[in-house]
């Protein structure tokens, strides 16, 4: 099928299919955790493993599971890769792990992730169902990189606040104070600034898709045009 | 008869197949927590260290604080649970403890603390370890996000006198935050009751289990 070439599986992922913009699932963690930057990219980069791990050996498992168990089976599969991560987080990035706190074991509910088991990797090659979960993954870490980028600034004027929790003491001064003295916008911390943020980058993301189509559009009708 | 069977086989292979899965799920899990057992409880010992050493510095004890600890059950601690009681001493000689302790009246819950109070109950620091209170308002009690806490260092059961121990908006001596008064009202309260709590016990608090400390 041309139409899961590499290129396009990472169109999907990216724009077209995005997680957090298109399908709008995984809300929940999408939301709680974009509050700065570093616990953004935390959640982000444990959730587009799991999408990875998960696609994958579901894809792997695919003729093997019957159809009755495959729900099942396929929970089974997420949330000990999930648990493994957790684990692992809390192991090497300890303190990372106590500030993202109950939202990488809630991964396992992430609706994104059993989403993309059943519809896409549980019916298509290995490869690709890797290529679609890292995709799917990126795009979903992008989203939340843009609204804990916006909600950070917003709120309390810096950028990678934090940095050192996930990469070490030598990130310490990474933080960049954006607004010296900021007095911090409360509402762009708090849940409601979350979703306010995630209306406008949707919003974008339309105004964009909507303006590429137009003159897609007249430039293939010129062709045919030309052709005949 | 035979449809059933068929059937009974059909229902036993896809249990069996749900309980490979279920095992190979379970071993990479039991794998992965092997894996990380030890480097866990290395950083939870490190960032328990890390807050240890900040309130009570390297140079004025010799001991391990991390082991020579004591369990507490106490309400002055604002808790049922057993509070951790860490001893410092120097040259065996009673330097300070830091206390375990909770604030249940925050705002959104329980805030757990360490508060170091020196071998005279004057209180050497507060560190606030786990809140739920809400960004940018009440989690200025934490040390990353504003100075309020160092406020506390130095004060004692008479310093201030048992009426100053409350927030400004109370009549007390402590500052509250703009638009959150609850917060710093809780922990003031938490760090005074584990004062009492602390001259009540007195010298016990060193001696108790000290052989299991070494």
């Amino acid at each position: 099928m041309a139409n899961d070439s590499y290129g396009n599986l990472t169109l999907n992922g990216l724009w077209k299919n995005n997680i957090g913009l298109v399908q709008l699932l995984g809300l929940c963690p999408l939301l709680a955790v974009s509050s700065t930057v570093v616990n953004a990219l935390g959640l982000g980069l444990a959730t587009t493993l799991v999408l990875l791990a998960s696609n994958a050996s579901v894809s792997l498992i695919r003729n093997l599971v019957r159809p009755e168990i495959r729900i099942p089976a396929f929970m089974m599969i997420i949330a000990s890769f999930v648990t493994a991560i957790d684990l692992a987080m809390q192991g090497w990035l300890f303190e990372l792990h106590k500030i993202l706190g109950i939202f990488i074991p809630l991964i396992v509910t992430n609706c994104a992730i059993l989403g993309r088991a059943e519809a896409f990797a549980s019916r298509t090659t290995v490869d690709r169902a890797a290529i679609d979960g890292f995709m799917m993954g990126i795009g979903f870490t992008i989203v939340l990189l843009l609204l804990g980028g916006m909600r950070e600034i917003l709120g309390q004027g810096t950028l990678f606040s934090n940095a050192h929790l996930m990469f070490g003491e030598a990130a310490r001064g990474w933080t960049i104070t954006l607004i010296g003295d900021y007095r911090g916008f409360l509402l762009a911390i708090l849940p409601p600034g979350a979703f306010i943020g995630l209306g406008l980058l949707i919003a974008v993301k339309n105004i964009i898709d909507e303006r590429l189509s137009r003159p897609v559009a007249s430039v293939s009708v010129g062709e045919v045009i030309e052709q005949n | 008869m035979s449809a059933r069977n068929a059937l009974m086989r059909h229902m036993l292979r896809t249990a069996l197949l749900l309980a490979i899965f279920a095992v190979l799920g379970t071993s990479l899990v039991a794998l992965t927590f092997k894996a990380t057992e030890q480097p866990i409880a290395e950083s939870q010992r490190a960032a328990l260290l890390r807050k240890l050493h900040a309130l009570v510095p390297d140079h004025v004890h010799d001991n391990d604080m991390f082991t020579d600890v004591i369990k507490v059950r106490d309400p002055r601690l604002g808790s049922n649970q057993p509070m951790r009681v860490f001893r410092a001493r120097l040259q065996g000689q009673p330097v300070a403890v830091v206390i375990e302790a909770v604030a249940p009246e925050g705002y959104g819950g329980d805030i757990s603390l360490l508060i170091a109070i020196r071998h005279d109950g004057q209180l050497l620091g507060v560190r606030v370890t786990q809140h739920r209170e809400t960004p940018g308002l009440g989690d200025a009690i934490d040390e990353e996000r504003s100075d309020w806490i160092h406020s506390l260092a130095g004060r004692s059961l008479r310093n201030p006198s048992p009426n100053g121990w409350r927030v400004k908006r109370d009549g007390g001596e402590f500052d509250q935050f703009t638009g959150a008064t609850i917060t710093p009202r809780a922990v003031i309260k938490a760090v005074y009751r584990a004062l009492q709590f602390y001259r009540a016990q007195g010298d016990t608090l060193y001696i108790k289990g000290e052989e299991h400390g070494k």
